[in-house]
């Protein structure tokens, strides 16, 4: 067993880290407004957008993975603008998975943050837009502090979904070691070449860092609970 | 002088209905606004605090809030607002929801001071009482020292100790920084003790605009006493009816003849009046 821990290749999982961690904050920064704009919003075009926005969790990763590598390759308008403009190939390249991730786990951000908004005081922002303040300072100061686990849900499982993911990426990354191969398809990669003592390995490492995380967030959002009923100080 | 004449469409539970309000109020003065629920009070309140959106004019000294061709921002308008629910920041201790409005921590710690706060200052809101909230919830309002200061039933959740206390503390804080105060109010002691005008909104007009005098005692010709009230049971004794009438929170029977017993049915408001009789209050 230890000669086992000894070998082990830690590459794929800092990638995989490294990927959620990228897609996360880049998915934050788009999110909170979109959010925003959602629960607010009342124009007509807001169903036409939370189905866009939720049709990642419903289509398989093939048909999103199949759109990216044509979205994505250098003979494409944006893989050529993307190439013209930052010299950066997007397709089997880490910054096409980050790409490819943001799409991929875009609802995971956006839902939650959404129903985090939608739940808030009404009156509790308009005290703040009346006290003087702006839409941005009520957002970062008001509406976001008093909608902790809607948050932490929000960022930790975009990151977990993140680290999950297996299809999209490698349709669009392929296997690069130290680029695009990340520990699900590392993974794949072992079974497929049958050493079944890694991928055991491998597997539950996943299984316990993923456990881990969610222990976290439900751990911190049942806490949250009891101090918002005041029950716990 | 803050001039208001303002319309807007509202669908109410009773169908389509107009607000239509014209109203001019004086600076430093206390109105109270009344009226039976869904007349529009609420909605006038928010239109005043640039919450809502109208047609007309709201103009505040030089100052032009709302007009055809502009309305000025919630933000840009410098009133204060206390809602009925506290609507409190509840990531804030106390002290930070003051300062939050405006960081001037003197005139947060006076006026804590003033509500009997100031030890409470570093809790958060959840683990305050209901009338130590709307109190943080009033001095929040007050620290932009506001040009209006506009309350939505701001007692209304309270108990009747609590609610007197608080009124104390609103006349108090009212005396000493002469905010112009617009108040939606149900309840008549208190547009008595507190307010110098009151103003009587039904289905989105005016009804009665005076002093609280002249508009709540609702005595008229040589009656003394007259109270509003629901008829809740007809009883038959004999050749008399006794009528039980629910007056505000308490119940009162009343003698009837059998002519008088006649007209009446379960339910119907009546009012119950007694002419030269003296009374004793102890």
């Amino acid at each position: 067993m230890l000669e086992l821990l000894k070998t082990i290749e830690w590459t794929p999982f800092i990638l995989s880290f490294e990927l959620a961690a990228v897609t996360t904050v880049i998915l934050f920064t788009i999110s909170v407004p979109l959010a925003w704009y959602l629960s607010e919003t009342k124009a007509r075009i807001k169903p036409f957008i939370e189905a866009l926005t939720a049709l990642p969790i419903v289509l398989p990763p093939s048909v999103l993975g199949f759109y990216m590598l044509v979205l994505l390759a250098p003979s494409s308008v944006v893989g050529r603008a993307v190439h013209d403009l930052f010299d950066v190939q997007l397709l089997f390249s880490f910054s096409g998975l980050v790409v490819a991730s943001c799409f991929y786990s875009l609802p995971f951000m956006v839902q939650p943050l959404q129903s985090g908004f939608e739940s808030l005081d009404r009156r509790m922002l308009e005290a703040s837009y009346v006290a003087g303040k702006s839409r941005w300072t009520t957002v970062f100061r008001v509406a976001l502090p008093n909608m902790k686990p809607a948050l932490m849900t929000a960022i930790i499982i975009t990151f977990a979904h993140t680290v999950g993911e297996f299809g999209v990426v490698l349709m669009v990354g392929g296997s690069i070691v130290g680029e695009t191969k990340v520990a699900s398809v590392a993974i794949y990669e072992m079974v497929e070449v049958m050493d079944y003592a890694a991928a055991h390995l491998y597997a539950a490492i996943m299984i316990g860092m993923s456990f881990a995380v969610l222990l976290g967030v439900y751990t911190f959002n049942y806490r949250q609970r009891y101090k918002r009923g005041g029950l716990y100080l | 002088m803050i001039r208001i004449d303002i319309t807007k469409a509202l669908l109410g539970s009773e169908g389509l209905m107009e607000l239509s309000v014209s109203l001019a109020i004086k600076e430093g003065s206390f109105v109270a606004l009344t009226g039976s629920s869904g007349s529009g009070k609420t909605t006038l309140l928010r239109i005043l605090a640039g919450l809502e959106s109208a047609e007309g004019t709201i103009c505040i000294g030089e100052e032009r809030w709302l007009d055809a061709a502009k309305s000025i921002a919630p933000q840009e308008r410098r009133i204060g607002f206390v809602f009925q629910e506290y609507a409190l920041f509840g990531n804030m201790t106390i002290e930070e929801n003051l300062l939050f409005v405006a960081n001037d921590k003197a005139l947060a710690a006076h006026l804590l001071d003033i509500t009997e706060l100031y030890a409470l200052k570093t809790r958060r809101p959840s683990s305050l009482s209901g009338g130590q909230q709307q109190r943080v919830a009033l001095c929040r309002a007050l620290m932009n020292r506001p040009k209006l200061l506009l309350m939505d039933e701001p007692l209304s959740a309270l108990d009747g100790s609590m609610r007197y206390k608080l009124q104390q503390e609103i006349i108090l804080l009212h005396r000493e920084f002469q905010t112009t105060t617009v108040m939606v109010s149900h309840d008549p002691s208190e547009i008595y003790r507190l307010a110098s005008r009151v103003v009587v909104l039904e289905s989105g007009h005016i009804v009665h605009d005076g002093t609280p005098k002249t508009v709540l005692l609702q005595t008229s010709g040589s009656q003394k006493f007259a109270f509003e009230g629901e008829l809740l049971e007809i009883q038959r004794v004999d050749v008399i009816a006794i009528a039980v009438v629910a007056i505000g929170q308490q119940l009162v029977e009343v003698v009837l003849s059998e002519q008088e017993a006649e007209g009446l049915n379960v339910g119907d408001r009546i009012q119950v009046s007694t002419k030269a009789f003296a009374p004793v209050i102890g």
